[in-house]
């Protein structure tokens, strides 16, 4: 009757494509294939919520500080912070003080996020050869253009590291999300009653393999995004 | 009718045991809406001593072994074009795995406790410290170490006398993200019973923002700590840079 | 060669530094492990300290809760009393964790409750849990002893989970017990602990013996159960009967009375390994047994009072139980 005590990998396989016997439920099954989806779509949820706010608020303020010359060592200075913040700091606070649910937990996992984008940002359009930049309001574009156009293309090797980042650190605090109200695959990893040695590995595979995903594409992007020009330097 | 579950107490408890509460007189850490208790951190702060204790103790031997191993295959690589993809893929790998997910996958095979905390921190400072070092040691210009062949010294003194001192600032500033991120992560180990700073962010003061608040700027000290020697440390050995940002 | 030396003079001072701050920190913490300590004899109660108990090396585990640290605590000082060497792995994780680290001998053992015992590890029903604390202990005991392991006599306190609200809530729908929750529930939400949506002496076993149907059900860590109350985020809360917030704010908060038994009461009981005990001696269950005497309800309260509410850590609440109670000296 008793769950297994020691996981292996092909229980955590079974766990994830097939309901399993739990101990504690009085009977029913846990797991299995529509619950392993139903919180890996909460899991991408709050991180997709959560990056989209910080590039929406870490890559316009950080291109705009790089573009301007301004704050670099405040950049480099919230880049030392943002990482060092501890994740089970920000979810306890913030449940605690603010609230519980997507609807504080996004925000919360996004602050997390704005550093490495900012950061990367604004040094890496800081990088752009200032000749380049210089030669093209020279042919007339405005400040924004050149942004856009110059600035931003030529830094995007840095600014996608930034992103990449981001979304490490998001996925891995959205893992003890469900402390705060959100279900995520943390579940699996938080609930060893209920899911058993089986479920836990299941749970730590899945954030693995879900992180290695959502990284591996951002690489792929970023090699899409680079021009020709910058692969050759690129390693 | 005698409530089954209260067996007789046999040992007795002094009277003075007992503190009368009420809500009307609960003191600040009680109450469920507050910021921060001043009198509750003034008493309290001893308590944080052996949680920093251990915080820092897991830090210093993580960073140190994810150095000395990161280091070495960076030498290795260094010298051995083929291998430095695969390494710095592997220790990519390593970096992109979520901290918890990384401690509850060893938890079968190391247990809980210290021992699983430092393997995976260190795995975690093993690809910035790699490559960082890796480019310090790539940045070296090809006339320098010409002009040192031409002085007649050996690979292995070129590498010690020459490379790797230009390549310190790269190492330190990897040293130093390093450390901060570890510093970070470490909170987490409470979660595998390692102790940390993280116990006082957990439990009984998930709920209570003046605990958590005090090991945060705890936290934000050791980082500047760590940070401020590094950079020292950089100094020192680097005395022919002039400082500031590269 | 003149940098060779700088080099070497700034990796001494580097190291010095960091000894140094090692230094300072360990100026603060008033170190962890509690070491053997003689007590004077003449206190009725006091626990002697038996230098032959010095050989042996225990660890005493808790789940992560702080009713379990301070229990702990109380067990791991008690035994330090009696001339062990022992240390503490407090904070485990739940149940399953803490009973696979007996299993595999990582710790020596840990209080568990008699009522999750029989649910968890062994598969009874809520229902089916004996109410009286002798036959749960001797139930659980029984299905202990077929696995190699042990529970000593339980404590004269036992705990449960409740279903528990505001006192506004209480009076504006009438409720007094859980069943009155019928044709309301579908109107509240329910916050619990992560684990509770799917166990049976849980959300599981509302919805299976009550019948119940809730608004929602919210995961929350347990240390945030009366802050959704307080904070009106939640209709309702799993909260269990030794919180202090029950006598200290009782104006606030109220506990429904749960008459079909989906929540099973438990006392605490210790569980270890036949060989640990063995090896221990005979003063390890002596002491243990000793020092729950003095645990009912009341003392309990009072300790999570300190805990949860004072915001003290369970050593020093432990610590002032054991000398208040004439244990330790």
């Amino acid at each position: 009757m008793n769950p297994p005590v020691f996981a292996s990998f092909t229980g955590a396989v079974e766990f994830i494509f097939a309901p399993q016997k739990s101990n504690v439920t009085g009977g029913k099954k846990v797991g299995g294939f529509d619950k392993t989806m139903e919180l890996l779509i909460g899991h991408l949820e709050v991180t997709v919520l959560a990056l989209a706010l910080a590039l929406l608020i870490g890559l316009p303020l950080g291109l705009y500080l790089g573009h301007e010359g301004k704050g670099e060592l405040i950049a480099v200075g919230v880049g030392n912070v943002g990482r060092a913040i501890p994740e089970l700091a920000v979810i306890a606070l913030v449940a605690g003080l603010v609230g519980i649910g997507m609807r504080n937990v996004a925000p919360a996992l996004a602050l997390l996020g704005i550093a490495p984008i900012l950061v990367n940002a604004c040094v890496g359009v800081r990088q752009v050869d200032p000749a380049t930049v210089d030669a093209a309001r020279g042919i007339g574009m405005t400040e924004l253009a050149i942004i856009g156009k110059v600035e931003l293309p030529l830094a995007i090797p840095t600014v996608m590291g930034g992103i990449r980042g981001a979304a490490i650190v998001i996925i891995a605090t959205a893992t003890i999300a469900p402390l705060a109200g959100v279900e995520t695959l943390g579940d699996f990893i938080l609930n060893r009653n209920v899911y058993g040695e089986n479920g836990l590995l299941a749970g730590a595979i899945l954030v693995a393999l879900l992180a290695m995903t959502i990284e591996g594409s951002l690489a792929l992007l970023q090699r899409r995004l680079t021009s020709d020009g910058l692969k050759v330097k690129t390693a | 009718m005698a409530d089954p579950f209260l067996l007789a107490a046999a040992g007795e408890v002094g009277g003075d045991f007992f503190k009368e509460r009420n809500s009307g007189t609960l003191p600040c850490q009680a109450s469920e809406s507050h910021l921060f208790c001043f009198d509750w951190a003034k008493e309290n702060i001893d308590r944080y001593g052996t949680p920093a204790q251990q915080h820092l103790e897991i830090v210093l031997l993580s960073v140190l072994i994810g150095f000395v191993v990161a280091f070495a295959l960076a030498l290795i690589a260094h010298r051995t074009r083929w291998l430095q993809p695969p390494l710095l893929a592997a220790t990519g790998v390593l970096y992109t795995i979520p901290s918890i997910a990384f401690f509850f996958l060893l938890l079968p095979l190391t247990g809980f406790g210290r021992d699983t905390a430092i393997i995976v921190l260190s795995a975690y400072t093993l690809q910035i410290i790699y490559r960082n070092t890796m480019l310090g040691l790539d940045n070296v210009p090809e006339s320098v170490k010409d002009a040192a062949r031409g002085m007649g010294l050996t690979n292995r003194q070129i590498l010690w006398k020459v490379e790797l001192p230009l390549a310190t600032p790269e190492i330190i500033a990897g040293l130093r993200v390093a450390t901060a991120s570890t510093i970070a992560i470490t909170t987490l180990v409470v979660l595998i019973s390692a102790g940390g700073l993280g116990t006082e962010m957990y439990g009984s003061n998930f709920n209570f923002p003046t605990a958590i608040l005090i090991a945060v700027a705890i936290i934000a000290l050791m980082v500047l700590a760590f940070d401020l020697l590094l950079l020292t440390a950089q100094r020192l050995l680097t005395p022919w840079r002039k400082a500031g940002p590269r | 060669m003149r940098t060779d030396q700088t080099r070497l003079r700034v990796l001494l001072a580097a190291l010095a530094a960091l000894a140094l701050t090692l230094g300072v920190a360990a100026c603060g913490s008033s170190g962890d492990s509690t070491t053997s300590g003689s007590t004077e004899g003449g206190e009725a109660g006091a626990i002697q300290s038996n230098p032959e108990n010095g050989k042996v090396s225990l660890t005493i585990g808790s789940k992560n809760f702080p009713e379990q640290e301070i229990l702990g605590e109380i067990y791991a000082q008690a035994l330090a009393a009696a001339g062990y060497k022992v240390k503490s792995a407090l904070n485990l994780g739940s149940e399953t964790v803490a009973l696979k680290a007996v299993k595999t001998e990582q710790i020596s053992g840990y209080p568990e409750y008699a009522s999750t015992a029989l649910t968890s590890f062994f598969g009874l029903e809520p229902e089916e849990v004996p109410s009286d604390a002798t036959e749960a202990w001797e139930k659980a005991n029984e299905e202990f002893e077929k696995e190699g392991l042990q529970a000593f006599e339980p404590t004269p306190f036992a705990s449960a989970n409740a279903v528990g609200t505001t006192k506004k809530t209480a009076e504006k729908y009438g409720l007094k017990t859980v069943s009155d929750l019928e044709g309301v529930s579908e109107e509240l939400s329910l916050y619990g602990s992560p684990e509770c949506r799917q166990r049976i002496d849980c959300l599981a076993g509302l919805e299976k013996l009550y019948g119940l149907k809730f608004k929602s059900f919210t995961p929350v860590d347990i240390g945030l159960r009366y802050t959704v109350l307080e904070k009106g985020q939640a209709d309702l809360s799993i909260l269990f009967t030794t919180d202090p917030q029950l006598s200290a704010e009782s104006d606030k908060f109220v506990i429904l009375e749960d008459d079909k038994e989906v929540f099973p009461a438990g006392n605490v009981i210790f569980v270890t390994t036949k060989k640990v005990a063995e090896e221990a001696g005979p003063d390890f269950e002596k002491t243990i047994l000793q020092v729950q005497e003095g645990l009912d309800l009341k003392v309990v309260q009072e300790l999570d009072a300190r805990v949860e509410l004072e915001k003290e850590t369970p050593k020093a609440a432990a610590r002032a139980y054991l000398e208040s109670a004439g244990y330790v000296g």
